[in-house]
């Protein structure tokens, strides 16, 4: 399984993997929002936490249809489902190796970010911390979306339909979280909520995704 | 009766949800209807040429 | 003799087409009735004058939107572990049911909102979890449209409308606690009063019961023809076959 993570990383790695793909769009959409809203820094102030946070989300979508289409292409996806390793395990390791490419960049690089959108100093450290406890569960679930459209021709677009709705519950705590820590609130609620959701789903939804690609791969 | 029926301020509100409500719920049936009758017909078709063929054969 | 015997599609067919025979009919009656009656002769309310009217399409339409998802996920269930096909066929042919009985408590809602609430949408915890709903109605039709092998979608529909399930339910917990607090009242105490005068009462609860057989119908009647357009399917590859 570590071989798979590392062969994995050093794919995402090497020229035309899409590494750093999904940062440069999280700087691009985060550098729109101003252009769009108005420079005022007290409203950028407001909905910085919202607009970090969709971001992030919509970078982490942006790169979820290569976790499993180059692997089904080439037909490693096959030999993977025949290896002594069960296929939970795979799909595990495939949504870990999605966070360290998509989800850990964002993390490091969101306090920078948030200076742009002029977040409250308070809300720095609560930004990173839901980050990275909020993104893995985004990779998981979208390890899910991309087990179940894995065969599809145009399955990118229907991959966001489906990926999306299930992004719900992650987004609403996790700006919860950064919104009440720039305000100074208590965060305990959402904060643990968020890790809830994580937890849960990464111990769980490997099984969707493993059945899901099971029927792919029939 | 339908003289006497009094909706008042909010006659565009009420009347544009039955409207709504109604277009939609009648979309669906006519959909399901239509679908329903071609599928229906196309199996009919086939059945009938499938039995001819066997007959033949 | 137990109820799976109607998991067969000769059995289904026969019985869902004598049942029909009834249904149909009943259906029609009561909805119009129903529909009638809560349009044209209930009394206008002291708070929501005439504006109350709408709650009979309101209500059944948003309590069906909501069962609607709980019966595909039933039938889901069924389907991965007990592998009937009528139960997959089930499941599909309630989505646009479903999606359009949300779509209408949606669009009553709005309609209804603006001169209550002075503005057509509100994000109220309700109104957010029924948007949210209808997206997971619109993933699971296009999931359903985009796979060509009937098995392999009824078996990844099913695996999504149980995952699907599960966030559906934590997206409302999760709406709840965003806006706690804010738009709680107005909807709420539509549904919660249990004293609804009779005048509304009644027609209240045939408006329901017909919307419910709505449903079923309209289940059935989309089941059938995907059988049938499964059957026809099957014939048409032993054509080609030779």
């Amino acid at each position: 399984m570590i071989a798979l993570l590392i062969r994995d990383l050093k794919l995402a790695l090497r020229a035309g993997g899409g590494f750093g793909l999904g940062l440069a769009f999280f700087l691009i959409v985060v550098v729109l929002v101003p252009l769009g809203v108005g420079p005022e820094s007290a409203t950028l102030a407001v909905i910085a936490p919202g607009i970090l946070w969709v971001a992030a989300l919509l970078a982490c979508l942006l790169s979820l249809d290569r976790i499993f289409a180059l692997d089904h292409e080439d037909g490693s996806l096959d030999l993977l489902a025949t290896a002594p390793i069960p296929l939970e395990g795979i799909v595990s390791v495939k949504a870990l190796a999605h966070w360290i490419t998509t989800g850990l960049p964002l993390v490091l690089a969101s306090p920078v970010l948030a200076l742009l959108l002029n977040l409250p100093l308070a809300g720095y450290g609560w930004l990173v911390l839901s980050l990275a406890l909020g993104t893995p569960a985004l990779s998981v679930i979208g390890t899910f979306g991309a087990a179940l459209t894995v065969g599809l021709k145009r399955g990118g677009l229907l991959m966001s339909l489906l990926v999306l709705p299930l992004y719900v519950p992650t987004l609403i705590f996790g700006a919860e979280v950064v919104k009440r820590g720039a305000a100074g609130q208590a965060v305990d609620v959402p904060l643990l909520l968020l890790a809830g959701i994580t937890a849960g789903a990464a111990a769980l939804l490997p099984f969707a995704s493993a059945a899901a690609l099971r029927v792919n791969l029939r | 009766m339908w003289s006497d029926l009094q909706l008042g301020k909010y006659e565009i509100t009420v009347l544009s949800a039955y409207a709504v409500a109604l277009v939609l719920i009648v979309a669906l049936i006519v959909a399901t209807w239509a679908r329903g009758r071609r599928v229906r017909r196309q199996l009919e078709e086939a059945e009938a040429r499938l039995g001819r063929n066997r007959g033949e054969a | 003799m137990s109820i799976w015997k109607y998991a067969n599609p000769v059995v289904f067919m026969r019985t869902s087409g004598w049942l029909l025979r009834w249904l149909v009919p009943l259906t029609a009656v009561l909805m119009v009735v129903g529909l009638v009656w809560g349009f044209a002769f209930t009394p206008p309310e002291m708070r929501q004058g005439t504006t109350v009217k709408i709650i009979f399409l309101h209500v059944p339409s948003a309590m069906l939107g909501i069962n609607a998802w709980l019966m595909m996920l039933v039938a889901s269930l069924i389907w991965l572990v007990r592998r009937h096909h009528v139960s997959a066929l089930a499941a599909k042919a309630a989505a646009p049911v479903g999606a359009t009985m949300t779509l209408i408590a949606l669009i009553t809602g709005a309609i209804w909102g603006e001169p209550m609430w002075g503005t057509w949408w509100a994000w109220d915890p309700r109104l957010t979890s029924f948007l949210i709903l209808f997206l997971f109605y619109l993933g699971y039709l296009a999931l359903w449209a985009a796979i060509e092998d009937p098995d392999t979608a009824a078996d990844l529909t099913s695996v999504l409308c149980l995952v699907g399930s599960v966030f559906a339910i934590l997206s409302r917990y999760a709406v709840n606690f965003w806006n706690q607090g804010l738009h709680q009242g107005p909807s709420l105490t539509l549904m919660q009063k249990q004293h609804v005068a009779d005048a509304y009462w009644y027609p209240l609860m045939i408006c329901i019961t017909g919307f419910i057989l709505f449903f079923v119908t309209m289940v059935l009647l989309r089941t059938r023809t995907e059988i049938r357009a499964r059957r026809l399917k099957a014939l048409l590859a032993r054509e080609r076959m030779g």
